[in-house]
């Protein structure tokens, strides 16, 4: 409660901010943002760095002439607010009878709400002191023989708050608590260099308290992650071939965020992104008819799953969040679009509009994108392939500006024999191009193989931003899929 | 910004160092990093407007060293002296709490030298309000997209020691993509302080004939396989980027993540055609690091294809007992320069004679770093070429091929002239500098999808 009424007074200071704004707009909106972020992170058993960073600042969106500005400014005051909001009211005018749409309001819907992350154990619980102590044991764990040569480990917490008012009177308050840990280990012998992680760089990640820190099985899974880089020096080159690929659900992420979570934005559909990260395969004319995968395939746009790395309640437009298939049966059938993408394309969409920070605008984003759970369990999967390669962990991952020709690299493989996972397999590579891939989906574990992670990393727009995802997958079978190794 | 506003932000800057770094108690080392902007960000797309505004930007790194321990507080800077004072204040307050509880770090490095400088370079930008205008009436009909970014840049550095720099420049990008109804695109960019009208007509009528020219024939598929290729300076440019990622850091070469361990090792070798340098005599980023280190107006750093040095900060040299070479942080390249080489331009068709020309590559990795193996895609206008003709353009192409190849044995020639290839990112800020690269032609790249 204590937090509601400390983010209620800010609310009404914001209003009261907003209020006594000197601009003649048809609409003016606040988006309010505190965020701390603190890293933890060792090297080998010493400390490599700590410490906190702490942003905070407004937006002021204007809306003139069917055109947005926006002015954002690190300082609260009234004066900044206003020179803010002059800036944003003297770009909309400027660029009104340039603008590519005409904005109205109810792209700035109103809304009342709340969001709180849900937090066992808060980030204080345990001192700097004794994170870098923890920190420190799973680096000597992960050691587990000299020809590892390097260890690392580090702990990213973050709690964001962030603010909403509108002269058409939203009032909406979110706070974040989310932790990204990641464990990882070099093992070397002469020229061979092989690297394992906890799931791959930065795949652990939710929303959250400590309680994600200290998990049950964590001193089980670092000594793995040893073991494993170790395993990797000496294991076979993956073989090149056309074969079946199996993909473990720490894989499936990077899967699904770049041919699916991408191509399916609408403003890159639009063109907007077409300068930066490129457009899109899909067309407008796609939705509803295109058949984008296997029958198998399901995939949710669901800001509702507690704990996962991008849940909340609203968009930081206003529009309210709520679980959508995106691709259901195989079929596309919604964008990632927001309000101003719906009404740009007259397609349906979901509440995206989402921005890294107070110094950025909104854009089309993915929030958790996931892959709904299937019938089959893991042994059922590999039992019935004859011959393939099961692949764990991404480390590499390269996709075209159209989201079309693909190619993903992974940390870890086991080869597939008559039904049964047989040797070790290092610098597993796989490519392929979207459409063909996804319609090769052959099998879709169940909810036992169904595994959350997520990325705090995913770059796009212009400016750039930088924005964090959730994705939840089964393991999955693909067929015919070009698997290779490394070597020059 | 205006020179008053900027001398008030520096003024206001060194009213904190002052204040703060007289706090520091015996034992106690106080640094001070400051990245600030004033920014103005105009988003285009079909030669409309589709986002605008203006960020006012800033933000301090105040690190405490004591006791062989550290740590760092990030707080905004907004240049209201009262309010930037009490957060530093906090933020000290907080270290104090926080670094004893730390374990040692033996690799910390203290601030010892004593160097200062100060830059500025007042440049002319558009209006504000006149960007949108100025831009779009002379891409009218023209399906143009891309982004506008300009204002101010401020990156400074203080400490306890008495170091002291202040870096400020003007400075705008505009950085755009010409696309037509196939959705075939050229890729145009203009950066610098001094906005220059006709230049931006100049060079928007050049992007406009490179359109012509993709349009005038229907894309070419092109099989997988090994091309003799020209890979236009761009395109270089996005190759040398992946050595400032687990390649030329000292750090990753210790560590074993680096992709030119095997050149370090003399396993492999590049071609005796192939320099690299770090030049800062451009002047156009700051020379001083996170710890007030000054790097060398020029680093050389693979000369004649021999590795002759990585990049080094002061915490890598402390702990693996090398000499620093004024690195940052993460000892990345921060303004490379590839020598150009014996091709000119008139030739390089002729010298292709049959294979690929690309003008841009996009969304690199590394397939394997240990190996120096690099995939990503061409992008923009890449072209197929027979007997030193250009045929048609392509299809776009994913390649996957190492650094020792094209670099290395494989690479034909480079071009005997350089072009700036502007840093344009605006992660967290907008960035600095460039790359100063030819172009290169190299036999049998490998094209994979």
């Amino acid at each position: 409660m204590i937090a509601t009424e400390l983010s209620q007074t800010f609310v009404d200071r914001l209003q009261k901010s907003l209020a006594a704004l000197n601009i003649p707009a048809d609409w003016i909106g606040l988006r309010a943002v505190k965020d701390a972020s603190t890293t933890r992170a060792v090297r080998d058993g010493m400390p490599e760095t700590n410490g906190t960073s702490f942003t905070q600042g407004v937006m002021v969106e204007v809306l003139v002439n069917g055109q947005i500005g926006y002015g954002a400014t690190n300082s609260f005051s009234q004066a900044s607010l206003q020179i803010a909001a002059q800036a944003a009211y003297q770009q909309a005018i400027a660029a009104s009878q340039w603008k590519i749409h005409p904005i109205s309001i109810a792209e700035r819907p109103k809304v009342i709400g709340q969001y709180v992350s849900p937090v066992k154990k808060p980030f204080d619980a345990l001192s700097p002191g004794e994170i870098n102590d923890l920190l420190i044991q799973i680096c000597q764990k992960l050691k587990v023989s000299d020809q590892i040569v390097q260890t690392t480990a580090a702990a990213y917490t973050r709690e964001i708050e962030t603010w909403f008012v509108s002269s058409n009177g939203s009032e909406v308050y979110q706070k974040f608590a989310t932790i990204t840990t990641d464990y990882a280990a070099t093992a070397q012998d002469g020229p061979i260099v092989q690297r394992r992680t906890n799931n791959g760089w930065l795949a652990h990640c939710y929303q959250g308290g400590l309680e994600l820190l200290i998990t049950p099985h964590l001193w089980d899974t670092v000594q793995q992650i040893g073991e494993q880089a170790l395993e990797l020096l000496t294991a076979a080159e993956c073989p090149t071939t056309t074969t079946t690929l199996v993909l473990d659900p720490d894989q499936m992420l990077l899967q699904i965020h770049e041919s699916i979570g991408h191509p399916l934005e609408l403003d890159r559909i639009l063109g907007d992104e077409r300068n930066y990260a490129g457009g899109s395969f899909v067309k407008p004319q796609d939705f509803g008819q295109l058949v984008y995968g296997s029958p198998l395939m399901n995939i949710t746009f669901d800001p509702t799953v507690p704990g996962e790395f991008a849940s909340y309640r609203f968009d930081d437009t206003g529009a309210p969040a709520t679980r959508e298939y995106l691709i259901r049966e195989g079929v596309l059938m919604r964008g990632l679009g927001s309000l101003e993408s719906q009404a740009r394309t007259g397609l349906a969409g979901v509440a995206c509009a989402r921005a890294c920070s107070w110094n950025r605008p909104p854009i089309d984003r993915m929030a958790n994108l996931n892959l709904e759970p299937g019938n089959a369990s893991f042994e059922e999967i590999i039992s019935g392939i004859e011959h393939g390669v099961y692949m764990q962990a991404n480390r590499s991952w390269s996709i075209d500006d159209q989201r079309y020709k693909f190619q993903f690299g992974c940390e870890y493989a086991k080869l597939i024999e008559n039904g049964k996972l047989t040797q070790t397999l290092r610098n597993p590579n796989y490519r392929g191009t979207t459409p063909q891939f996804w319609n090769s989906l052959s099998q879709v574990g169940d909810r036992s193989t169904w595994k959350l992670y997520g990325s705090p990393v995913c770059g796009k727009g212009e400016p750039n931003q930088v924005i964090w995802v959730g994705h939840g997958s089964p393991i999955c079978a693909f067929t015919n899929v070009e698997v290779f190794g490394g070597g020059a | 910004m205006n020179a008053d506003r900027l001398a008030l932000l520096e003024a206001s800057f060194n009213q904190l160092v002052e204040a703060i770094c007289a706090e520091a108690a015996a034992g106690e080392y106080l640094t001070l990093k400051l990245t600030s902007e004033r920014s103005q960000f105009v988003r285009f797309n079909h030669a409309k407007v589709r986002q605008t505004g203006e960020v006012a930007d800033g933000w301090l790194r105040l690190t405490l060293m004591k006791d062989q321990r550290t740590s760092y507080r990030e707080f905004p800077f907004t240049g209201e002296s009262k309010l930037d004072w009490r957060q530093a204040c906090t933020a000290l307050e907080e270290l104090r709490q926080e670094v004893p509880q730390l374990p040692i770090d033996p690799y910390l490095v203290l601030p010892s030298e004593v160097h200062q400088s100060r830059e500025v370079n007042l440049g002319q930008l558009l209006a504000p309000e006149s960007v949108a205008s100025t831009l779009l009436a002379t891409a009218s009909g023209l399906d143009f997209t891309g982004i506008y970014a300009a204002g101010l840049l401020v990156r400074a550095y203080a400490d306890s020691s008495g170091q002291k720099h202040w870096f400020a420049t003007d400075s705008f990008a505009l950085d755009y993509s010409l696309f037509n109804a196939e959705g075939q695109a050229v890729k145009g960019m203009l950066a610098g302080s001094e906005w220059d009208e006709s230049a931006y007509i100049a060079k928007l009528h050049e992007s406009k004939a490179q359109l012509e020219q993709l349009t005038a024939a229907p894309p070419k598929p092109i099989s997988r396989g090994q091309y003799r290729t020209y890979l236009a300076p761009a395109a270089v440019a996005e190759l040398v980027g992946m050595l400032s990622w687990g390649a030329i850091s000292e750090a990753a070469m210790q560590q074993g993540g680096s992709a030119l361990a095997l050149l370090q090792q003399q396993e492999k070798r590049l071609s005796p055609k192939f320099t690299l340098r770090e030049n800062f005599q451009y002047g156009l980023v700051p020379r001083f690091n996170e710890l007030g280190e000054m790097a060398p107006l020029d680093l050389p750093v693979i000369v004649d294809g021999v590795l002759v040095n990585t990049l080094i900060n002061g915490r890598t040299a402390k702990e693996y007992q090398k000499i620093p070479n004024g690195a940052n942080s993460s000892e990345s390249l921060q303004s490379p320069e590839i020598n150009p080489g014996r091709l000119s331009a008139e030739k390089i068709l002729a010298d292709l004679g049959t294979g690929l020309y690309v003008s841009n590559l996009h969304y690199l990795n590394w397939s394997d770093r240990p190996t120096g193996r690099i995939t990503g895609m061409t992008r923009y206008a890449c072209f197929w070429v027979e007997n030193g003709e250009i045929v048609a353009p392509i299809e776009n192409l994913r390649f996957d091929e190492s650094l020792y190849r094209f670099w290395g044995d494989n690479l034909v020639d480079l071009t005997d002239f350089q072009e700036f290839i502007p840093e344009v990112g605006t992660y967290e800020n907008r960035n600095l500098g460039g790359t100063w690269v030819p172009g290169m032609l190299v036999e049998d790249f490998t094209y994979t999808l």
